[in-house]
């Protein structure tokens, strides 16, 4: 999954390279946070069964089996980057675009989920924190940013293979973030804060352009060849008119519109966020508690004062090194609230802003739609 | 959702271990690995246990040791990242061979590295033993919601038919004279990734349509009824109940 | 299921198929259908011709309710296709599709064959039952526990005959059911369609094959039905023919076969 032609010296490359290519192993995370976000991870896929439902139709399941696959594969076809170091899609904006974000989750889910069994790629222990970082922020950012500029910029195909390019492209930084604070919180080394997060931010932009270029042309292929298979794209459609022997008739709608699909899945969805930001913020912060390991040695060999020292003095956020349990209590709980934060503010945010601008449209937008699913 | 043939990482036996339902060796990988995770990681000769654990069920598996070998090549680039730990981590230095190294990067790197292998080899174990269509039906029982089966399912099925387009995609491209190199190369990569999309999907659609037509409605209908006997479960469980009795020896100690 | 059980003990039975004003068009814009009119009566064997690109496919995939969203009704055995019977109409309605190996998609034989049925709630012995009795309408019970993929092409058709036997359908609808076969598949798979008691719809553009096995013909040719009559006589009026892209194979004369159709 991942060649690394040259790691060399290049420290910060070959941790991003190692994240992006084989996912989070089992025992890279500590064991609370792993299951901190393996209870986030539980609740967003919870909530997206709930709302999945709503998303897919009989023809459309298979699909979402298909977007699977396509990750699974794509993750395979390393493109090129620079300095001898190759990425490949995290697939979580293309996901929700063509299925949806709510099926997009679970999508991404039974990828990592398949890969952890089939392949050993990601640790079965490590799947709430591949899930988290990997499904849950990338389809929440990219289908937060791509709705909003879908509802932005003229209602057009090409707005929405502009929308997928924006929307992939801040996915992958995003996701990158999260991964940081995470790694902050429950890292079972002591890498420094600075070097994780200019490594994995910095390369991570430079993988976003190919995800974005990757997710905007086979976006854009589909919607030229199969519009009906772009989720993203549903109230582009054109109502039907159908010719019944000379004379032209109108077809009734065979599609629920997108706002009677998505006003109730928004809302579950603001309440799973804030339910895994309280969950995330607390658990962390009592789980880092308990010393771990490292800690453990460390404290055994009494170096743990000098040690400490040196990782506070060495980091340019010295805020998150661990100084004494109150500390580190104290700091874990915040950046798992930052983990989980990035998403609340990116996604809700964006969901906030459309949806004030639809209650505008209200009016035009609910006589476009009647309701009625025929399959 | 058979594919019809068995996929490339099951090696067909008729071992015990093969034998054994698909749910209960997934519940003991699952409960091996956790245990394994949760391991000190101090306790080295722990783990030396755990992977004398593994290598008996490689023996009843009857997994030859070179293909159990040969496919733990997978976690090859992160061996290249735990490498790199105890040069890049902070926290005391020891000199080894001249090289100034991280304590703290040297226990980081023994830590992934342990843990990793260990879970990479469980779950290698399990693919070699088990029918994908068997892992789904494991899942299934394991109540794993049958949306996810359904994805899941459906996704090893096109997992067929992706191979065999890109395979046949890239070969029209390389034997054109292209190869992927520079920034110059990611349209390319990008239209064939959407035409692989469309190609794919139509494929497989026509299959759904015969499903639907028999009356699909979201899972696979059960037609042998697959239950594990009591005797199934405990053997299928002692790997993990062993690993544990190792794992509590680790942390007393 | 009151109203199912209704439907099919009516004293006089509706016909097996009704097909009233069908219209539909993709939403990419594409219309195939612009009003279909026809219906099938009960143990009719009937063939519907048409042109590469007629919407023949698109018809049949009304059939069975995948898709729907159009105008018009289709009604199968009186009860009409719609969200609330699909589980009953897809029982109902039995199609074979034209590439067998989009039908045949379980590790072996009987497993296929039981898909059906299992999905519509049968198991243990009854549905093995029906696995048997469905294999053996098509001369298949020896293959029962081979894999698909290692039958012969007219094998793997017969089986995917047999994947929709198994449903007990009231009616069975082949598309092209004779593409691709060998001259001797497909005879073995004429005797095996004349021999089984069931309504057949059967959707090709091989008109020697339709006059063989059915004596009544639809000519279906941009998205209506042009043309309804006995197959001998519908294929021998050559300007029908002509104006409907329908040929015959070179030396073929209709008027000379004295089938079914004729």
């Amino acid at each position: 999954m991942c060649d690394t032609q040259a790691p060399r010296s290049c420290k910060w490359f070959a941790l991003s390279h190692y994240h992006r290519t084989v996912h989070v192993p089992d025992g890279f995370i500590d064991a609370p946070t792993s299951v901190a976000t393996g209870v986030v991870a539980a609740a967003a896929v919870a909530v997206s069964l709930r709302g999945a439902r709503r998303e897919l139709d009989e023809r459309t399941a298979p699909l979402a089996g298909l977007v699977a696959a396509f990750i699974f594969a794509v993750q395979m076809l390393n493109f090129p980057v620079a300095a001898g170091t190759s990425g490949h899609l995290l697939g979580g904006a293309l996901a929700a675009i063509l299925v949806g974000p709510c099926t997009g989750v679970l999508v991404i889910s039974v990828v990592l989920l398949m890969q952890g069994i089939l392949f050993a790629d990601g640790g079965l222990t490590a799947l709430g924190v591949n899930i988290t970082c990997m499904g849950i922020v990338t389809v929440l950012v990219a289908y937060g940013l791509f709705r909003g500029l879908v509802k932005i910029l003229p209602r057009t195909r090409r707005s929405v293979t502009a929308a997928s390019f924006v929307a992939a492209l801040v996915s992958v930084p995003a996701s990158a973030l999260v991964f940081t604070a995470l790694y902050a919180v429950g890292g079972t080394t002591d890498v420094s804060i600075g070097k994780v997060a200019t490594a994995m931010v910095g390369v991570h932009i430079l993988i976003g352009v190919g995800e974005a270029a990757i997710t905007a042309l086979t976006v854009g292929a589909v919607i030229a060849v199969r519009p009906d298979l772009v989720y993203g794209a549903r109230d582009l459609r054109q109502r039907l008119r159908l010719r019944v022997n000379g004379e032209l008739v109108d077809a009734p709608a065979a599609e629920p519109a997108v706002p009677v699909a998505a006003r109730s899945p928004r809302r579950i969805w603001a309440v799973g966020l804030v339910t895994s930001l309280v969950l995330a913020g607390f658990v962390s912060f009592y789980a880092s508690a308990d010393p771990d390991g490292l800690e453990k040695v460390a404290a055994d060999k009494g170096i743990d004062e000098k040690v400490e020292e040196h990782a506070a003095a060495d980091s340019p956020l010295a805020d998150y090194g661990v100084k004494d349990v109150e500390n580190a209590r104290l700091s874990g709980g915040l950046a798992g609230v930052i983990g989980v934060g990035v998403t609340v503010v990116a996604g809700t945010g964006v969901f906030w802003a459309v949806r004030r601008r639809r209650t505008a449209e209200g009016a035009d937008a609910s006589d476009a739609s009647p309701a009625s699913t025929s399959v | 959702m058979g594919t019809g043939h068995a996929h490339k990482l099951y090696r067909h036996g008729h071992s015990p271990v093969h034998a054994l339902p698909p749910h209960t060796k997934l519940a003991a990988v699952f409960a091996f690995v956790i245990v394994v995770v949760s391991t000190p990681r101090e306790a080295m000769w722990a783990f030396g246990l755990y992977a004398v654990l593994l290598a008996v069920v490689a023996c009843v598996a009857r997994v030859p040791a070179g293909f159990l070998l040969k496919r733990l090549l997978i976690e090859v680039p992160f061996v290249a990242f735990a490498v790199l730990m105890p040069f890049v981590a902070e926290g005391e230095r020891v000199e080894v061979l001249g090289m100034s190294l991280s304590l703290s990067g040297l226990w980081g790197a023994w830590n992934v590295l342990a843990k990793g292998t260990l879970g990479v080899a469980a779950s290698v174990l399990l693919a070699s033993t088990t029918e994908l269509r068997a892992l789904l039906l494991g899942l299934q029982r394991l109540k794993l919601p049958p949306l996810l089966v359904q994805i899941a399912s459906f996704m090893i099925r096109y997992g067929d038919v992706i191979t065999d387009e890109m395979r046949r995609m890239r070969i029209a491209r390389e034997s054109r004279g292209f190869d992927a190199r520079g920034l110059r190369h990611w349209g390319v990569l990008g239209k064939s990734a959407g035409a692989l999309f469309i190609r794919s999907y139509e494929r497989g659609e026509r299959v759904h349509l015969a499903m639907v037509s028999r009356g699909y409605a979201g899972s696979m209908p059960v037609i042998d009824e697959v239950t594990a006997s009591r005797a199934q479960w405990s053997y299928a469980l002692a790997l993990p109940f062993a690993a544990l009795v190792v794992c509590l020896l680790g942390w007393s100690l | 299921m009151v109203a199912v059980t209704d439907a099919v003990t009516d004293v006089t039975p509706s016909p097996s198929l009704e097909v009233a004003g069908l219209a539909f068009a993709y939403p990419d814009g594409h219309q195939a259908l612009f009003g279909v009119d026809f219906s099938v009566a009960r143990g009719e064997r009937v063939a519907l011709l048409g042109p590469n690109g007629a919407g023949k496919t698109t018809l049949v995939l009304h059939l069975n309710g995948i898709l729907t969203g159009g105008t018009g009704t289709v009604k199968v055995a009186g009860l009409p296709v719609g969200r609330q019977h699909m589980a009953e109409i897809r029982r109902r309605v039995g199609i074979v599709f034209q590439d067998p190996d989009d039908q045949l998609f379980m590790p072996t034989v009987r497993e296929d064959v039981a898909f059906g049925p299992a999905a519509a709630g049968l198991k243990g012995p009854e549905l093995e039952e029906r696995v048997d009795r469905a294999l053996v309408q098509v001369g298949m019970a020896e293959f029962k526990d081979r894999p698909p993929h290692h039958l012969s092409f007219g094998q793997r058709r017969r089986v995917a005959v047999a994947t929709v036997l198994a449903m007990e359908p009231e009616i069975l609808v082949l598309d092209e059911p004779s593409s691709n076969l060998d001259p001797a598949s497909r005879r073995e798979l004429a005797d095996i369609l004349r021999s089984l008691d069931v309504t057949v719809l059967m959707v090709t553009h091989d008109l020697p094959y339709a006059l063989e096995l059915c004596p009544r013909s639809l000519v279906l040719s941009e998205g209506v039905i042009a043309a309804d009559g006995k197959t001998g006589e519908l294929l021998s009026d050559e300007e029908l023919m002509r104006a409907h892209r329908l040929e015959l194979p070179f030396g073929f004369d209709p008027r000379s076969v004295v089938g079914e159709g004729a």
